[in-house]
Parts: structure tokens; sequence; C-alpha cells
């Protein structure tokens, strides 16, 4: 089966690491990988600041570059979401558009449903020593049901052991450009998602989208916490963890 | 009420360096509704309040779709039981009807249960300018009208005062030793409360349902002063909005499970309260004259528009007891009436979208508070359709725009896209040092101000997929 991967702007540019392991994945599960060398961005900046023009041209994008695969695949629950769930919107009222948005974007998925639901029993080249805690990022978790499949992929990882933080559910305040625009709120929602990381007792806290990632790194070193890791699913589970 | 959600961001500053609310917030955050909600639905089964959210929806919906309709309906059975029924175009009108109910009934003293239609209104104010004493008997809004402050949650108002706030606002306006047990501080109030109750000669209460076939009012109460309210007094008026109204009982018993469940986790309110007309030949108690205002205040706005879902609105609270932002800032922070994802929509909905601009952005979108709502409300979709309106009236920044527009139009062009990203990389790579990070960022202070940006790890995946696929 042919798999495209979305890799997302954000990892594109700022953690190729989490694409790697992706593409590793995919292929340690039997897919045929297939990365569109020229794909750049989902549209969702736009989408959520309500510049649906902005966001429409990209989605015409990524409809062109992607439609020709049985599956694709993206490390990121909000990116995923983006497609699956909005772009049928963005589309709406025009009938031979929509039509092949909505064949697109039932065949997306975030990378860990994929692997968990839709790709056959297969190894994780993954290991990892030591505790972890895991993040549920709210687009996975509330718009495409991400909650059980990182999990049951983590406990295949030898050495890895799951401790559950407390509100695992909750929002860690990222909200895309509302970290920027709202900083000091966006803070300290992250600063409560930060203590009850800490809380845990865990060694590194995973999760499966970047934007999450920088915003829960970056709050932690700011509050002096040198230690914790902030991985990527994606990197546990391929055992390429930076 | 005067309306402070422009300066949502300036008021949000204040609540995060104010360590008494900040207190107050950790402690609604951890002991609160959320979680007995959580455990109310856990009993009633998963599954069932799904279902339940469903016929909720629907039957909210069924009444939006011929508001016309079951509002005549309301009109003609509460007249034939003998009430008034008045329609008000805004809050100001209401204001106006309530006044002069006063004035023909020669009203000094009104007691109220909770309406948040009366704050839309800036109800209080009025009658106490008119000379006639507004009393608020809701133990939340009771403590609020102490301190002379706006409620800051639409079922717990005064949520963001301490026990200790209170016991000092007691002493204060009780004249009495102050008292720290929760027990004692109520009793307190309570005696306060009971020569006002026996003193009025106007109730005023909210209406959370109207139900169209009966023509009757209901409030859903804990305290049982809306009993009283719409009871002892010699005249009731019942202040709500048009969209409040349901075709029927039956409907009223679905949604009343939806509600109590959702804003406080309980199965059933300690009162659920009734009042259909005056006082008849049979009745033991009741008020002489009975008044509904059923206010528009820009509901009608909303009907059949891509926002009407949110008429559907119960005010549960639901939405704010699970928002990051809300549970982080209070509700002072915006800065109207109704606070929370609610009052992210309705505040601009209600007011003017260019009064209240930073609403429908200081969201995480997070989604909480859609998948908790007793009626299916989709508020981040109604938040982003906001945001649509504001970028199409050229209510946002120009630069917020021109950067949207440039991050699309590189995105569009992908060797454009990936030589502007390559050097990105590099260049924030080399920025974040040993440390690999930066604490200071342009153009992104908003940031940096309280967390640190991790740097890249230096070079593009589509450059290093590349050099891969050709190695």
């Amino acid at each position: 089966m042919r798999v495209g991967l979305f890799v997302t702007c954000l990892v594109d540019l700022m953690r190729p690491s989490i694409g790697l392991a992706a593409v590793k994945l995919l292929a340690a599960a039997g897919c045929e990988v297939y990365v569109p060398p020229a794909q750049t961005c989902c549209g969702q900046p736009g989408y959520n600041s309500g510049d649906r023009k902005s966001a429409r041209a990209l989605a015409e994008k990524v409809l062109a570059e992607f439609e020709a695969c049985d599956y694709v695949v993206v490390p990121s629950g909000s990116c995923a979401g983006m497609i699956r769930v909005h772009y049928p919107d963005l589309f709406r009222g025009e009938v031979v558009l929509l039509d092949r948005v909505r064949r697109l974007a039932e065949r997306v998925y975030e990378l860990t449903d994929f692997l968990a639901s839709v790709a056959g029993p297969h190894r994780i080249p993954g290991a990892f020593a030591g505790t972890i805690t895991y993040h549920d990022s709210c687009s996975g978790l509330r718009e495409l049901g991400v909650k059980r499949q990182p999990r049951a992929l983590l406990a295949k990882v030898p050495g890895l052991e799951l401790v559950e933080m407390s509100e695992c559910e909750q929002c860690c305040g990222f909200g895309g450009t509302f970290a920027v625009k709202f900083g000091e709120v966006s803070a300290a929602i992250a600063d409560r998602k930060c203590q009850a990381i800490e809380a845990s007792g865990a060694e590194a806290v995973v999760l499966g989208d970047l934007g999450c990632m920088l915003n829960i790194e970056g709050r932690l070193r700011r509050r002096g916490n040198e230690t914790t890791k902030v991985l990527h699913v994606a990197e546990v589970l391929a055992g390429e963890a930076p | 009420m005067r309306v402070e959600s422009m300066h949502f961001k300036a008021r949000a500053h204040d609540a995060l360096a104010n360590p008494v609310l900040q207190a107050n917030l950790a402690k609604f955050g951890s002991a609160g509704l959320a979680q007995l909600r959580a455990q109310a639905v856990e009993a009633y089964g998963a599954e069932a309040f799904e279902r339940l959210r469903t016929a909720g929806a629907e039957i909210r919906d069924r009444a939006l779709a011929d508001l016309d309709t079951y509002l005549e309906r309301f009109e003609r059975e509460a007249t034939r039981r003998g009430a008034t029924v008045l329609f008000a175009a805004d809050g100001a009108e209401a204001r106006d009807l309530v006044l002069e109910i006063c004035a023909v009934h020669g009203i000094r003293k009104a007691i109220k249960s909770k309406s948040m239609l009366s704050e839309e209104a800036g109800l209080n104010e009025a009658l106490a300018a008119a000379g006639v004493q507004p009393v608020e008997t809701d133990l939340g809004e009771y403590i609020i009208q102490l301190a002379a402050e706006p409620p800051s949650h639409i079922i717990a108002p005064a949520v963001h005062k301490s026990k200790d706030e209170v016991a000092d606002l007691f002493a204060t306006s009780h004249g009495k030793p102050r008292k720290t047990d929760i027990a004692q501080m109520t009793r307190e109030a309570r005696e306060a409360l009971r020569a006002h109750f026996l003193s009025a000669d106007l109730g005023i209460s909210g209406g959370n349902f109207l139900v169209a076939e009966t023509g009757s009012g209901a409030v859903v109460t804990n305290e049982g002063n809306g009993r009283m309210v719409t009871t002892l007094p010699r005249v009731h008026v019942c202040i709500t909005g048009i969209e409040k109204v349901i075709p029927t009982l039956e409907d009223f018993a679905t949604l009343l499970r939806l509600l109590t469940r959702s804003a406080t986790g309980q199965a059933i309110s300690n009162y659920v309260s009734f009042f259909t007309g005056p006082r008849q030949a049979a009745d033991r108690d009741g008020p002489e004259h009975m008044y509904f205002i059923l206010v528009d205040g820009g509901r009608t706005n909303l009907v059949g528009t891509d926002l009407a879902e949110m008429l559907r609105c119960i005010r549960c609270g639901a939405c704010m007891n699970h928002c990051p932002v809300y549970k982080t800032v209070g509700g002072h922070a915006y800065g109207w009436v109704y606070p929370g994802p609610m009052g992210a929509v309705l505040t601009p909905s209600y007011v003017g979208l260019e009064n209240a601009r930073d609403l429908p952005y200081a969201a995480t979108l997070c989604n909480q508070c859609g998948v908790v709502c007793p009626v299916r409300i989709p508020l981040p979709e109604l938040l982003r359709k906001l945001r649509e309106k504001e970028v199409e009236r050229g209510l946002r920044p120009t630069s917020e725009i021109l950067g949207l527009r440039a991050w699309s139009w590189v995105a569009q062009r992908p060797r454009l896209y990936a030589f502007a990203t390559r050097w990105a990389a590099r260049v924030l790579r080399l920025l974040g040092g040993r440390r690999r990070r930066m604490r200071r960022l342009v153009f992104a202070g908003g940031w940096t101000a309280a967390r640190d940006f991790p740097a890249p790890q230096g070079a593009t995946f589509r450059d290093l997929y590349a050099r891969r696929q050709s190695g």
C-alpha cells in the first residue's frame, strides 16, 4: 500500500528527526512510503486565524499532491485533523472539489492511529530505557479520537514504562498563533501542564504534536527544568530520539 | 452592564498578576465542577448521556426553527392564565419596562433570584437610581452585590472570591463579629436575607426555560431563593431571553437532565420551580401580578445565521468549567456578562464584534468546551467563524493579515519555500547556540516573554530526505 507522508511544515523546519522516524515506522509496517517533495503547509494557521482564502489555496495544493495515495499519514494530530475534519468545510458548496476533498479526507490518518488501526501487526523498532508520561494533544484526541493508539504502541517498546500524569487530556496552552497573541495566558496554561509532567516523575514527556512540544519544552526550560525530555511519539517508537 | 471586552488582554494580565485570584481559580480548577460533571455523566452512562445531548440539541433546534410560533404560543398560554407578557428589543427597553412596573405597583424593594439578563440590562443600577432597592438573594450574587462586582461565572458568580474575602465582606456589611466557618457564614447571610424576603414588594427572577404549551416559566436553583422570590412578593417579574422558549413540559424534562448534570454534576437541582400566572382563587400563595419580560438583545440577529447554534445554549456553564483560558484568567477578564467560550461567542454577537475583537481569538480551540456542551454547540467552530468575520470586516491588525498572506504565498511556491526554510533552520540553529534554544526572538515576544524557544535541528527534513534518497 502506497502511503503518502505529510511531514508538516513545523517538522520540516524545526525537528526533521520526527519525519525521519515516521518514514522508518511506516517502512517497518510494510508500507511503500511516498514523500511528495513540493509539500509545505496544510493551511492551518490561516484557517484558525480567520483567513479562509489563504487556507483554501494551500488545501488545494495538498489535495493535488496526495490524491493519488492510498493513505495519507501525518505525524501531527492537528494537521491530520485539519485535512480530515476541516478541509471539507473549506470547500463546502463546491461540488467537484468537495467530492475530491472528501475522498482524500477519509484516507488521512494521524501516525499512531494509522500504525495501530490500519497497518497490520508489525514490529516496533524502538527501545527506550526509562519512564515516560503521555500528553494527549487536543486535536488528535478530540477531533480524531487518538488516545489508546499511542499507548498501545508505546506498550510494545522494550524498557519503556508509562506513568500517567494528572489531567493528561488538558490543553497545554499552545493553540497555534494563540501562543504568541496571548503569550502570557498561554504560558500560564503551559505552566500547569509542566507541573503535572514534573509531578508524574517521568523522565520524558511524549506526545504527538510538535507545536505542543515546543510550547511545553519552552516553558519547562524557562522554569529551570533542564532534565525532562520532550519527545515525539514517532521518535520514541522508531528509536530515533535525538 | 458596561462592555470592557476590548481590554481582554490587559484584564487577563491583571488576573494573572493577582495572587489571591490565582489561588481561588486554582482551587476552582482542582476541586471544581468539571469533576462533578464527569462523575454524573459516568453514573448516568456515558453512551446514554451522548444520546441525551443529541436529544437536547434537537429540542433546542426545533424551538429555534419556529421561534416566532413558540413565542406566540407561550404568550397566548401565559396570558390566558393571567400573566402579562411583554417583549423588549434590548436591555434598555427591558429596564424601562421593569421601572414602569415598579411605578405602577408602588414598589420600594425588589428581591432577585439569579438572572443573567438583568446583568445584560444593568437592572440593579437602574432600580437603585429609581429609588427601588434591589437585593440579590442567590448567595453568590448576594456576595458580589455587597462587593459591588459583576459575576465572574454564570452559575457560581462569586467563584473568584475566597472564604476569607467573603468573611471580611460579611463582617463589614452585616456589622457582626467576623466568622470563617462556612455554615455559620451562610446562616448569617440567611438571616440578613430573611428580612428582605419578607419586606419586598417585587420579586425579579430569571427564567431557565419558558414552556410554550403551558405558558410557564421555570427556574432551577439549589438554595430555594428562587421559589421565595417568585411566590412571596405581591408582584413577580420574570425577565429572560426570547430564545429560552421550548415547546413542551416533556422537552423540559429532557433538558433538565442535561442542565443540572452539566452544570454541577447533580442528577437534579434542590429546587425546580414553575410559575404559571399569578395566584388563582384556590392558591395558598403566589403573587397578585405576574409579568414576563422577554428580551431580544441581539438574539434575532443570530437566527438563521452561521452562528445560530449558539442560541441553543441552556446556560449551564460547563464550557467555562472546562476551558483552560477561563480557568487561568477567570471570568472578569472577558469584560461582559458571559465569560468563557460561551461569552467569547455571545459577547461579540450581542455587543458588536468591533467591541470584543480579542474574545474570538482568546481561545486555544482545544474543544474541551465542545465535547461537554449539553446541547452540542460546536463552540470552536463558532469562534473560527467569528475570526473569519473579523478578517472580512478588517478588524484585525494589518501586520497580522500580511503575515498570514505572506506565509500562504511563500508556501504555495515550493522552491522559494525550500530556500527560505533551509536558511531559517540554519540561522535559528546558530542563534540557539550551545543550549539549543532562544530566550528572545524577534516577532515572537509573546512567546519568549515566559518561554524559551527551542532551536531547530539545523537542516530541513526536505533536504535530509532528499540527500538520503539520492545517496
